[in-house]
């Protein structure tokens, strides 16, 4: 029997070691049956990037609460874009103002959540919106 | 370029998608593992095995390290448990690896148990598979945290590396049966802590109680302190490398390296076989929902078992195949 399982990356790019929100994400996910790579804050857009292809994931999920998402996030798709890898999808989350938002779409996000989003909010983007290749 | 030369080459995307496709059995994955078969066999692969956070995703960081010095190329494939509830699993074996993230002779995969019971995945053997057909030369495979007998490991790897640490047991548990007998290098972890020395005696003394016919490999045990103390991590991860490194040349030299190789191809054909014969059959059966109704039958005690699955052989086998 063949059964696609939905792979996700979480990621903190960048120098915030604030990882509580982008733990309890990476169980919600494993309780929603996702296979989650964790690998856990001070990443470079750069080894994220090269792990999200090495795991074959469909999903990046970012976390930033520091403020650089601006310059961190968008680095993330473009890297992914230069690899030949921009179907693998990015989203983001963390302290991000709303006059931010219009910006990471454009550079490519799919989707921004700030505090307050529910994580069934979450769980079911992903069900709606990763489809996995065949 | 097709996808057998693309990951002969060494392409990662390729690779990556392969092993993704044969964890989720896709049907397209089993004639590229067929083509990619003539292209493996020529790494040297090291499982690392031990209790959950005995430091086994610390020191396979360490020795892919210690490889890359020594300009290997490396593959890892990092095995972490499926839930059981959900479905979902939390891969974080990598956390203790970001530093060759970037590194393009390193290619790192986690796994996911999915069930499986013998502390790897059933996808392993064809994700070595995979990266023996890139060329790596090292592949290292760690396992989920073990119990006593989680010890697939041993069919796939030419070097286990047991990692131990202090305060686990005393002399009874090392006495017993099934992961301590698997080692071929032993790894102290940990031994900056309580319990550490009379740990290695106690090896030590194991090792001792029976005695070694010449030319059989005796394993090492490597005494591997604190992490936060760097020169002597470093020290001990060389040496740690080194006994591996011996054991190697020893399996070379014995002969036993072939010996190794034959045992794996005999679990690689018995596994194919089983799922050869079993997944047809079972296909049918579920498709049909005869399988649920015998379980009924059974449930009710109105049939045992044994005689429904040997109605079922015989079917399904042509006469004179029956034993």
């Amino acid at each position: 029997m063949s059964e696609r399982k939905i792979r996700i990356m979480v990621a903190k790019p960048g120098l915030d070691g604030h990882d509580r929100g982008a733990r309890i994400l990476a169980r919600c996910f494993r309780d929603a049956g996702f296979e989650v790579i964790y690998t856990g804050c001070h990443q470079t857009p750069e080894q994220i990037a090269a792990t999200a292809i090495q795991e074959d994931v469909d999903l990046v999920g970012l976390s930033c609460l520091s403020g650089a998402h601006r310059v961190l996030f968008p680095r993330v798709v473009q890297l992914l874009r230069e690899k030949n890898a921009s179907d693998i999808t990015v989203i983001g989350g963390g302290i991000i103002p709303e006059q931010d938002f219009q910006m990471l779409y454009d550079a490519g996000l799919k989707a921004i959540f700030t505090p307050g989003a529910s994580l069934d909010s979450i769980v079911d983007w992903v069900r709606t919106n990763i489809h996995v290749r065949d | 370029m097709d996808i057998t030369k693309k990951i002969c080459a060494g392409d990662v995307r390729s690779a990556s998608r392969l092993i993704r496709d044969l964890e989720d059995k896709k049907p397209q994955a089993r004639p590229r593992i067929k083509k990619l078969f003539p292209y493996t066999g020529k790494s040297f692969i090291i499982g690392i095995t031990g209790s959950p956070g005995a430091g086994k995703s610390t020191l396979t960081n360490a020795l892919i390290g210690e490889f890359r010095k020594h300009r290997k190329t490396v593959g890892v494939l990092a095995v972490d448990p499926t839930s059981p509830f959900s479905g979902g699993a939390i891969l974080g074996d990598r956390v203790r690896m970001l530093g060759h993230a970037e590194d393009e002779d390193v290619f790192i995969r986690s796994l996911a148990t999915r069930g499986a019971l013998g502390g790897l995945s059933l996808a392993v053997g064809d994700a070595i598979h995979v990266m023996e057909a890139m060329g790596k030369d090292v592949i290292i495979v760690e396992t989920v945290g073990i119990g006593q007998q989680e010890l697939d490991i041993m069919h796939h790897a030419h070097s286990v590396v047991v990692v131990l640490v202090p305060g686990m047991g005393d002399e009874i548990q090392a006495m017993k049966a099934g992961i301590m007998e698997i080692a071929d290098v032993f790894a102290v972890n940990k031994a900056d802590r309580p319990g550490a020395e009379q740990l290695q005696t106690e090896l030590t003394s194991l090792l001792n109680a029976s005695p070694l016919p010449s030319g059989v490999w005796r394993p090492p045990i490597v005494s591997i302190g604190n992490l936060y103390e760097p020169e002597r991590f470093a020290e001990k991860t060389v040496e740690l490398m080194q006994a591996i490194s011996d054991h190697h040349e020893h399996l070379l030299i014995s002969g036993q390296l072939s010996e190794r190789m034959e045992r794996k191809a005999l679990m690689e054909i018995t596994e194919a076989i089983r799922a050869a014969l079993l997944e047809p059959v079972m296909g049918k059966l579920i498709a049909s929902g005869e399988l649920k109704r015998i379980a009924q039958r059974i449930k009710n005690r109105k049939a045992d078992p044994y005689t429904e699955a040997e109605a079922i052989a015989h079917r399904f086998l042509k006469p004179g195949d029956h034993p």
